[in-house]
């Protein structure tokens, strides 16, 4: 392999998009060309430089509700009966191991409406503006004790970086009126938002999938705490994420 | 039955809006990158969500979001035609001598040992954003909108050798102005 053909081609490779036989060739020329290999190195660190940085923009609340306005029947969540029931059908369709947690938190009441807005709203402003965490770090052992005299809970602070959700830090916000803790997680480019408040049962309930405002949504309840996780990422990885975290919940906890 | 036709319609509203709106912020990104104007990123998305509901009809794919790119590129060469604003035209032959351009007869900018300074995200995007129309597009949509290869390549409408050639000369145009950033010597 030429140098004018790997200095395409690496960037193949930093992207992984090349197969199992053009990487190793591209690897081997690396290993025998300095020249190349320092190109490498330094589009990779570029590469993890602008990855170290929210690049995203965020849609203005306004271009949203703009948009929502223009769809036919605008986004009314009739909230009778039958229509969450109807919710509900849908729902044990999708995911069968879900279903079989879901034994309450069917019938999702006003309350229920107006704390999924809330987290809604919390997370729509967390992404404008600078203010996405008050403690900004990677490691779970300076977040956790961070939330310490904020909230009358000890929040779970797990960290997931290498199961694919970076942890970025926490903040504190306000949900129903009360001050809840916000672990920021990352997945790629979308920022997960974990709200995690004062469970009111004492015994808890399997995740539920909601979403509102077009963000995806998933509340569970666990250990006394309610927890809310909130993205554009899709339904299947905000699912992925709630796994990995009740995981490492239950290894940390030893139960 | 005029109901069934408008409970069609919600349906396809409904099923229009779980699927497209978690992408608005990928939308609304690619849109301030192409257009490097908020109000007209906010216009152009906006057009293009109503756009893609149109034709919400013939997506036939799994994945939406590369398929709202490519109408929002469409979108904003509207805009650009409409405009008429020659120095953003977006028309791919403007950047086919760059294309063309082999990348190993480029002057190496600084030793590729140098370690980079982290800038912070305001500057990165303002470096991104002065990379020609293409070569800005390119590496957006990889590095920023997370597309692989062969998306990018659907959404420009070039082969996917096009893509990793754009992309790998918009590394280095971006890398050369990094290091300017710095105030090195180049």
């Amino acid at each position: 392999m030429t140098c004018a053909e790997t200095e395409i081609l690496l960037h193949a490779l930093l992207d992984g998009e090349l197969d199992a036989g053009h990487a190793r060739d591209v690897e081997a020329h690396l290993e025998g060309c300095p020249r190349c290999a320092a190109q490498f190195r330094a589009h990779r660190e570029m590469q993890q430089a602008m990855s170290a940085v929210q690049l995203q923009f965020t849609a203005p609340t306004s271009l949203r509700q703009r948009i929502e306005r223009a769809l036919p029947s605008a986004p009314k969540r009739v909230s009778n009966r039958r229509s969450m029931l109807k919710g509900f059908v849908m729902g044990t369709a999708l995911s069968a191991a879900m279903a079989a947690s879901l034994v309450i938190g069917v019938i999702r009441t006003d309350q229920d409406q107006r704390v999924l807005a809330d987290v809604t709203s919390a997370h729509v402003r967390s992404l404008q503006g600078d203010h996405l965490t008050d403690v900004q770090t990677s490691d779970q052992h300076t977040v956790k004790p961070w939330f310490n005299g904020k909230v009358d809970i000890a929040p779970p602070v797990v960290d997931l970086t290498a199961q694919g959700f970076t942890l970025l830090g926490g903040r504190l916000d306000y949900i129903d009126g009360k001050a809840v803790a916000s672990i920021v997680y990352r997945r790629r480019v979308h920022v997960i938002n974990l709200f995690v408040a004062q469970g009111a049962a004492s015994e808890g309930y399997g995740a539920k999938l909601e979403t509102m405002q077009g963000f995806n949504i998933e509340r569970w309840s666990a250990q006394g705490l309610e927890f809310f996780a909130i993205s554009d990422i899709n339904a299947e990885e905000l699912q992925e994420f709630v796994e990995k975290f009740d995981k490492a919940l239950h290894s940390a906890s030893g139960t | 039955m005029a109901g069934n036709g408008g409970d069609a319609h919600q349906d396809k509203a409904r099923r229009f809006r779980d699927a497209a709106l978690p992408h608005l912020n990928d939308v609304y990104t690619l849109a301030r990158y192409l257009l490097r104007d908020a109000a007209d990123a906010d216009d152009a998305a906006q057009e293009c969500y109503l756009r893609a509901l149109r034709y919400f009809d013939t997506f036939r794919g799994t994945d939406i979001k590369p398929w709202l790119f490519a109408i929002l590129r469409n979108v904003c060469r509207g805009e650009f035609v409409r405009r008429s604003h020659a120095t953003l035209a977006m028309d791919d032959t403007t950047d086919d001598a760059e294309d063309a351009a082999p990348l190993w007869q480029e002057e190496q900018a600084s030793p590729e040992t140098e370690t980079l300074r982290q800038w912070d995200a305001e500057t990165i995007r303002r470096l991104v954003a002065e990379l020609p129309n293409s070569f800005r597009e390119a590496i957006v949509l990889r590095e920023i909108n997370d597309l692989s290869y062969s998306e990018i390549a659907d959404v420009v409408g070039v082969p996917i050798g096009t893509v990793m050639s754009r992309l790998a000369r918009a590394r280095s145009m971006l890398r050369k102005a990094w290091i300017a950033e710095e105030g090195l010597p180049t």
